[in-house]
């Protein structure tokens, strides 16, 4: 196809589709990704309009309703001293959701900058945050998620930072690698050549060029975060009762299995279905971004 | 511009690889360096530009001359602020050369910006007005395309219309054809003679092919193993190349006017920078190598601004041809 002649002709819808509707017709053509999404935004839905559904206070005791089983008042059963666990279960993906956006956002605004001088300059720079990003993914995330919690003092927002702070390694590593292949690209040099200053080759070349795999590692990491926040409760250590919570719900809960199975089932059932929409979106998100796959 | 004796070699190695290399171009005119991969060219382009890392490239001698500036360039090195404005480069790959994440009217836009400041648009005007330059139909609408939109031919364009946004005093080409099918490479060089002849820019193009030579240059200079065997004008060293290397080249072209003739080679291959000889660096593929070329020729005339670095020349005078 030669330059001048090419405007003259229809332009071919493929061609001219915009990056952005390309990833999405893909994105919707993968149907698990879309199976994630749907998770995703049921929980973040209910987490939203948890104040404006027609459900019981998550708080208010009952003491004629204890431990009763799903029934028409209460749907999915009541707890050991009478609350709603529907209610709870709804305001609990608050607490839940809440604390994976916000941990995996401590790690990304903490992670990328770093990973992106460490890969960018290289030398001292890349040796001394490399070898602090190894000797913090050394310990095991949850335990090091645990010991900071611990050492910060049970709250959700010490178990989000905590949890901020062991999955900030995850993104250093994987930006700083995703930097040191974009930086070798031919559109770097010529950015170079044209005698931008570094600063702004970090911005507007080589940051939007490592975005998308930064976005896919962030929704697998907001699963992961979940699981750690769920983790966290569990142990005391995340959200405090009486506030709802499905980690400290389960904990509750597995002192009564034989008598009341649905309190453990419900916060079971909900982390296991966020957890996998996450998983689905972001493996959707890879699918979709991967400009390998046509 | 003037480039004078630079020698630069890449830290932890131990020979040079540009050995005192000096270059001349004139205001309008068109320099061109040929030699083999990795003789050198594409890194003296680069310490040209500045852009060679400081921690990974020592140069030990060379000073550059634009206009009235001059930088040592063992010390000093082209600062930013002329880097595409005064100076501007293309380059090899056109399909990897453009930020795949922005539209190609933000990406010239940005060049004018950095350089002449203004609104940004303004720098869109510019950036229009240099697509229609280079050729391409429909800038309006080509301003809001991104790259991958964009074929081959019309990257290299939009490069160029990049490199020219700011009137360079020179452009540098690292083998601005060579990812380019012929019909498109046949374009790209005429665009490049035509936007010489109205600006008066000073090019520079680095090439492997001596038929981008012989349709552009109007000097030239080949390079081997880091080092300059032989420069002139362009017709002086195509009538009478003087260097073995440059006979060997010319010999290896094919030729329309004598078909089924078999082609010349060059016996052997470039060796690595580590096992480059002392003296005259061809001297192990030279067929009229003698002890003498241990010691390094130095580039003497021949004729007119033709300097050839061997210390055979003229070489009919020293070589006789037995039968």
């Amino acid at each position: 196809m030669t330059d001048a002649t090419t405007s003259e002709l229809t332009p071919d819808p493929v061609l001219t589709a915009q990056p952005e509707s390309r990833v999405w017709k893909k994105f919707r053509s993968h149907k698990s990704a879309l199976l994630g999404g749907f998770l995703v935004a049921f929980f973040v839905l209910i987490a939203l309009a948890a104040p404006l559904l027609p459900i019981p206070d998550p708080a208010a005791t009952d003491w004629g309703a204890v431990r009763k089983a799903p029934s028409w008042a209460h749907w999915m059963g009541t707890d050991e001293i009478g609350r709603d666990v529907m209610a709870r279960m709804i305001w609990g993906a608050q607490a839940s959701l809440l604390a994976g956006v916000v941990s995996v956002g401590i790690a990304v605004i903490a992670g990328v900058p770093l990973g992106l001088v460490a890969g960018y300059f290289g030398g001292w720079t890349d040796a001394v945050i490399s070898r602090c990003t190894e000797a913090l993914l050394a310990a095991p995330f949850l335990i090091l998620a645990i010991a900071l919690a611990a050492f910060l003092g049970p709250s959700l927002t010490n178990a989000m930072i905590a949890i901020g702070i062991s999955a900030t390694p995850i993104f250093i590593r994987l930006t700083r690698g995703q930097v040191i292949n974009i930086k070798s690209e031919d559109y770097v040099d010529s950015a170079r050549a044209i005698g931008l200053p570094t600063h702004r080759i970090l911005s507007r070349y080589i940051l939007p060029n490592v975005l998308p795999p930064i976005l896919v590692q962030a929704t697998l990491t907001i699963a992961t975060a979940i699981i750690a926040e769920a983790s966290l409760s569990f142990l005391g250590l995340g959200q405090q009762p009486p506030a709802p919570s499905w980690g400290s719900m389960l904990n509750t809960a597995k002192n009564f299995l034989n008598q009341a199975p649905w309190m453990a089932m419900w916060p079971g059932l909900s982390i296991f279905l966020v957890v996998l929409g996450f998983n689905l979106l972001g493996d959707g998100l890879r699918d979709a971004l991967d400009p390998r796959e046509h | 511009m003037v480039l004078s004796n630079l020698t630069l070699r890449f830290k932890g190695q131990e020979n040079d690889v540009v050995q005192d290399v000096s270059l001349r171009v004139r205001r309008g005119e068109i320099l061109c360096v040929v030699g083999e991969s990795g003789c050198g060219k594409s890194v003296t382009s680069m310490a040209i530009m500045g852009l060679l890392p400081k921690s990974a490239t020592q140069i030990s001698s060379g000073r550059m001359q634009i206009s009235s500036d001059e930088w040592h360039l063992v010390t000093d090195r082209l600062p930013a602020a002329l880097r595409g404005n005064e100076v501007a480069m293309i380059f090899q790959e056109p399909m990897t050369s453009l930020n795949p994440a922005f539209r190609i009217g933000d990406q010239i836009a940005e060049v004018v910006q950095r350089h002449r400041g203004g609104s940004r648009s303004a720098a869109l005007d510019r950036a229009e007005v240099m697509l229609q330059r280079v050729g391409i139909a429909n800038p309006t609408q080509r301003l809001r395309e991104y790259p991958h939109q964009l074929s081959g031919g019309m990257r290299q364009r939009v490069m160029i219309a990049m490199a020219l946004a700011n009137d360079p005093q020179i452009l540098i080409a690292d083998e601005p054809t060579t990812a380019l099918d012929v019909t498109i490479q046949t374009q790209i060089l005429d665009l490049i003679g035509d936007l010489r002849d109205e600006t008066g820019m000073g090019t520079i193009m680095i090439t492997h092919d001596l038929g981008v030579v012989a349709e552009i240059a109007d000097t030239v200079a080949v390079m081997y193993g880091g080092q300059i065997v032989e420069q002139g004008p362009v017709e002086e060293v195509f009538r009478n190349p003087q260097h073995p290397y440059t006979i060997g080249l010319m010999s290896a072209m094919p030729r329309l006017d004598r078909p089924g003739e078999r082609l010349a080679i060059v016996p052997g291959t470039v060796p690595t920078i580590s096992n480059m000889p002392d003296g005259c660096r061809f001297r192990t593929r030279c067929a009229f190598a003698t002890s003498h070329c241990a010691t390094r020729p130095q580039l003497t005339d021949v004729a007119p601004e033709h300097g050839v670095a061997c210390h055979y020349v003229p070489l009919e005078k020293h070589v006789v041809v037995s039968a």
